[in-house]
């Protein structure tokens, strides 16, 4: 483009930047609580779609990369580092390059095309798995890493069986564990990238909160955007909460 | 100390000694290419205490470890009879390891309550009146008043305490102890002497001390580890007062440093 800098810059300047955006945050505050007050119906299904969504993700991404986490601290096997190495680049993962191989592979001419996933929700869900996945290993392995290596001999010398050991392991670095499940769930609950694509936003079918967000951005409803958006923290906030709440009952 | 003229191989299980508990042939244990341990013969009577001395490297810990089945020999024999069942680290089943327990240098407790972690010795085995055998131990190392107090609060003493809790509850036939009094103040040392002392009769102790006073004041017989090899083995007496090795002499007088 041609540089007509002087006189674009004076045009993007809002009059009272600052009033303005408090206004429209305090709008979008009464929005967002008017929307949850009245139960409104659009809003119900969208959220409940997010949480069952990455609640699916969190479960399968838990039952994949606990134990496989336990198992890379835990086991000595050739390869380990690139194993580690490999997990920690998992946790970095672009969530739309993800969301790009899953559309890719459940695409009609992709290898699991025949499934016919792609714009549902488990096509959301896989992408969300695979996201979480590393994440929850990654810190599950390093906080099992961090338990004090001399208990796995100490236990075994009183009795504990190796599944007994491990378990115990396991439990000394829950505060850990919990950490990694938080991170997830975090992580999936606000992608948007990845969900966008394979799921479509299609309305009353894989529409989530964070692609609604981005819907009634595009749209001009900023008001009712920013509302999604506080729900979402609200959201995030209350299964963090819960989760502390959980770990500070299981500390002694 | 029993010499057998045969290879341990053609020792089959019902020629095993009646009264003991540890028969050691020709164990060897390497870490790479480096030979760490090598005991031609060492016999554990039961319900002995015996005490291993030695310099720092010098294999006491790889010979505990070894005794406690946590590793295998890289070559030779370890064979245990506990009751009238005799087995080695092969064939060991997990009831059998159970009757084996060890109290270590640096104690690693579970972050959980001293009640907890001394229970867990009982749960891991299914055991039941957990709830009062629990506490009849705590009073005994004297922690009855500090059962819910979580164990990475205690001191040094108090955690060893625990250690020697954990171990001692589900009374073991072999008790193996690595250093147990090491860095702990005299108060703590005579309360854990005084347990490890109670549990001579019924068990078959095995400690590991750098300290000789404490050797001399709580075993039966003492073995001298030098660069992985039993030097002298012998009774209490005869070790401190007329030991056959020169080594031993000169160990005992403190001419060799560690």
């Amino acid at each position: 483009m041609q540089a007509k800098k002087p006189q674009k810059t004076k045009c993007w300047q809002p009059k009272k930047p600052e009033a303005n955006l408090l206004g429209t945050f305090l709008e979008a505050a009464q929005e967002a609580i008017r929307l949850l007050l009245a139960m409104d119906p659009v809003l119900v299904e969208v959220l409940v779609r997010s949480l069952q969504v990455s609640a699916s993700a969190l479960l399968i991404s838990s039952l994949v990369g606990i134990p496989l986490g336990t198992w890379l601290a835990l086991a000595g096997f050739p390869g380990k580092r690139i194993a580690t190495a490999i997990i920690y680049t998992g946790m970095g993962l672009p969530p739309v390059v993800v969301g790009l191989v899953v559309y890719l592979f459940l695409s009609r001419s992709g290898a699991f095309g025949s499934l016919g996933w792609l714009f549902t929700v488990r096509a959301m869900v896989v992408a969300q798995v695979i996201i979480a996945t590393p994440l929850i290993t990654g810190i599950t392995m390093s906080s099992i890493l961090a338990v004090d290596p001399d208990l796995r001999p100490q236990l075994r010398a009183l009795g504990a069986t190796e599944l007994q050991t491990t378990r115990a392991v396991l439990l000394e670095a829950r505060a850990g564990v919990l950490v990694g499940l938080v991170a997830g769930f975090g992580r999936v609950i606000a992608e948007v990238g990845a969900v966008i694509l394979v799921g479509g936003n299609i309305d009353g079918k894989t529409r989530v909160l964070t692609t609604a967000i981005v819907l009634e951005t595009r749209r001009g409803n900023f008001d009712v955007a920013l509302a999604l958006g506080i729900i979402l923290l609200a959201v995030a906030f209350s299964i963090n909460f819960l989760l502390v709440a959980l770990q500070g009952k299981t500390t002694i | 100390m029993t010499v057998y003229e045969r290879p341990f191989s053609v020792l089959v299980e019902n020629t095993f000694p009646a009264n003991m508990t540890y028969a050691l042939r020709d164990v060897v244990q390497q870490y790479g290419n480096r030979t760490v341990l090598r005991v031609a013969t060492l016999d554990i009577r039961q319900g002995e205490n015996l005490a291993v001395v030695g310099p720092s490297g010098a294999g006491k810990s790889t010979l505990l470890r070894l005794l406690v089945l946590l590793e295998n020999p890289a070559r030779g024999d370890i064979r245990l009879q506990i009751g009238d069942k005799v087995f080695n680290q092969r064939t060991a089943t997990i009831s059998q390891r159970r009757q084996i327990a060890m109290v270590f240098q640096h104690p690693a407790l579970l972050s959980r309550s001293v009640w907890k972690n001394v229970a867990y010795s009982l749960e891991i085995r299914g055991e039941a009146d957990v709830r009062s055998r629990v506490q009849i131990m705590l009073e005994k190392v004297s922690l009855g008043h500090l059962t819910q107090k979580p164990a990475h609060t205690l001191s040094g003493g108090e955690k060893q305490r625990v250690a020697i809790a954990r171990a001692l509850i589900t009374q073991p036939q072999v008790l193996i102890l690595d250093e147990p009094t090491a860095n702990l103040d005299p108060q703590n040392i005579r309360i854990i002497e005084q347990l490890i002392h109670e549990q001579c009769e019924q068990t078959t102790v095995i400690m590991v001390t750098h300290n000789i006073f404490q050797a001399k004041r709580l075993a039966d017989r003492v073995a001298l580890l030098l660069d992985g090899k039993i030097i002298e083995i012998a009774t209490n007496k005869t070790f401190f007062n007329t030991p056959r090795d020169p080594r031993t002499q000169a160990f005992i007088s403190g001419d060799i440093i560690y």
